[in-house]
């Protein structure tokens, strides 16, 4: 693939993977635990917490992203604290790392979830009574019988965090090296003249690795479902 | 030794119940909506009782005054749940050593080899749940709830979602598990047969209290004490195995009566219990000749119950043991029925079935 593709174009790839790679890892025990108690707790602010989780579906994603900004560049204020202790998003790889996670965050969340609703508390009542706390219990029952669920999140997720754009351009910018993500490139090649031959290859690429995602996905889901059913 | 006292409300139903369940199977027995389930529940820990306390040999499980209420995770107690919900990601072995991963090194150990050998276990330890029939996922239930090393081992209608065959498959499981585990039971049913075959002691339940509790002979032969109905109602005889006859019939012997049953295979001599449904027992003042009916049973009157509709419940004392009869009020006067009299009862081989007699 790197001989097919131009130094410029490969470097854009291969950020690609590594934003889209780390943003999945990160928000996935977050969108697990957001999940359970979504679809598990009943807490003040739930329909809060819900709205909250899926904003970045609704608003536009430049306003995400521009929120992001607000909230985590280096003039606001999480950002600033963050700064302090050596965690910078303006402006680097992991600011898009965040705004993809960010945006990929719902779809996660709502899988994970459906999963969850569909985990029998009957099982997980059995399990207690022959002596497993609550933790165990989820370790043990829980986890495995929503696998599909965290499969299907993650790559949801990553697929998000491919595409995503919108929000990290206006978070991040487009910084070759640094923040020029596969569409960031794509777009910046656009609007140079001569550039449609690399636009076209990374399309190619684009889809290439979304095609491969899907297929992944599917075969893992399937395996994991037949596993689950105990059949 | 469990020792449970306890109220609640659930919806129109005040539950108001204080038993002790001691070796052996203590069956909850009632009609559905009597509490049997939310009682049993309510040991196990999945429900908080307004109210109650339980202890388990002698430790505290719960006190509503003291505010203590153990999560079930650390309760020990084995739960055998009417849908089994065994674990359709783990193989049959894992669900059952499931619970032995958590079992303190202390608890009371149930040796694997003979759990799985007791139930027939062993074609069955590498097969996924899901193809599994509902008989052996029971059985399964069984021994995961037997191998967490449970100080008792509750069961809540374990049978009741099996068709008429894997209940006559299972039910001699439970009798092995009274007679050869040390682990006590306590046993949530509406069937009349599982409480006849099972029971060492019988809870009455109706409307949310104990009306009556003791031996299923006692409970089952009080015509005042019919959970179900008068129509359920039936009396258990303690017989023993005499002889097999080569016509197809077993012959039983209880308190020097002969009684003849469908053949029943188990060993000469063994003990077994049989109940007679009240509705299968005809009453006649003279000994009945030229009968096909081959159980003729000498008595005399004990009691004499007459419901609200046409029918009557006689309680019998023979010398087998108490036989209860459902006639109509009209035999009764009939007959001049009243305590005393002496009369004889006349049970058709044929109308004991087979769920009717155990070990």
């Amino acid at each position: 693939m790197a001989s097919f593709l131009g130094p410029q174009e490969w470097e854009a790839v291969a950020l690609s993977l590594r934003v889209s790679f780390w943003a999945t890892l990160w928000a996935l025990p977050i969108g697990i635990f957001v999940a359970y108690a979504l679809a598990r707790w009943s807490f003040p602010g739930k329909q809060i917490v819900n709205a909250l989780v899926h904003l970045p579906l609704i608003l536009p994603p430049v306003v995400t992203g521009y929120l992001l900004l607000m909230t985590f560049g280096l003039q606001g204020r999480v950002g600033a604290a963050l700064a302090d202790m050596g965690i910078v998003f303006a402006f680097r790889w992991t600011g898009a790392a965040l705004a993809a996670a960010v945006m990929g965050f719902p779809l996660m969340v709502r899988a994970i979830r459906l999963s969850l609703e569909a985990v029998d508390p009957r099982l997980e009542q059995a399990a207690a009574t022959l002596g497993a706390g609550r933790i165990w219990v989820f370790v043990t029952i829980t986890l495995p019988l929503i696998l599909p669920g965290i499969v299907a999140g993650a790559i949801l997720g990553f697929a998000k965090a491919m595409g995503e754009f919108g929000a990290t351009i206006t978070f991040v910018s487009n910084i070759p090296g640094e923040t020029r993500t596969v569409p960031s490139a794509i777009y910046a090649f656009l609007q140079t003249p001569g550039g449609e031959g690399a636009a076209l290859r990374l399309v190619a690429v684009s889809v290439v690795i979304a095609l491969g995602a899907l297929i992944l996905s599917e075969s893992v889901a399937r395996r994991a479902a037949r596993r689950v059913t105990g059949a | 030794m469990l020792d449970l006292r306890m109220s609640h409300r659930l919806g129109d139903l005040t539950l108001d119940v204080a038993f002790r369940a001691e070796q052996g199977v203590t069956v909850l027995f009632g009609k559905s909506g009597s509490g049997k389930t939310t009682v049993i529940n309510a040991v196990a820990g999945l429900l908080r009782p307004d109210r109650g306390q339980l202890r388990v040999d002698g430790d505290t499980l719960m006190d509503s005054d003291k505010n203590i209420f153990l999560p079930p995770h650390r309760r020990r107690l084995g739960y055998i749940f009417q849908d089994a919900r065994l674990f359709p990601h783990l193989t049959v072995r894992q669900n059952l050593l499931f619970g032995r991963w958590f079992a303190r090194a202390g608890a009371r150990a149930v040796a694997f080899g003979p759990v799985v050998e007791m139930l027939d276990l062993g074609p069955l330890l590498g097969r996924r749940i899901g193809a599994l029939s509902g008989g052996e996922r029971q059985r399964v239930a069984i021994g995961r709830a037997l191998l967490s090393g449970p100080r008792m081992v509750l069961a809540d209608e374990p049978l009741s979602a099996l068709d008429e065959a894997r209940k006559a498959e299972i039910l001699p499981y439970f009798e092995r598990l009274r007679d050869e585990v040390a682990v006590p039971i306590l046993y949530v049913t509406h069937s009349v047969a599982e409480v006849a075959r099972l029971a060492t002691t019988v809870v009455a339940l109706d409307a949310g209290r104990v009306i009556a509790q003791g031996s299923a002979t006692e409970v089952l032969g009080n015509p005042a004490v019919t959970p179900l109905g008068a129509r359920a109602a039936g009396a258990v005889i303690s017989a023993r195995l005499v002889a097999q006859d080569d016509d197809g019939l077993s012959v039983l012997e209880a308190g020097g009566v002969r009684l003849w049953v469908p053949r029943v295979a188990h060993p000469l001599g063994s003990g077994l219990r049989l109940r007679i449904a009240a509705h299968d027992v005809i009453l006649s003042r003279e000994r009945p000749q030229g009968l096909s009916a081959l159980n003729i049973i000498s008595g005399t009157v004990e009691e004499l119950r007459e419901g609200g509709g046409p029918g009557a419940l006689v309680a019998l004392s023979t010398p087998a043991g108490r036989i209860l009869a459902r006639i109509t009020r009209r035999s009764a006067n009939a007959l001049a029925l009243a305590p005393g009299v002496t009369c004889y009862a006349v049970v058709k081989s044929v109308a004991i079935a087979p769920e009717n007699i155990g070990a």
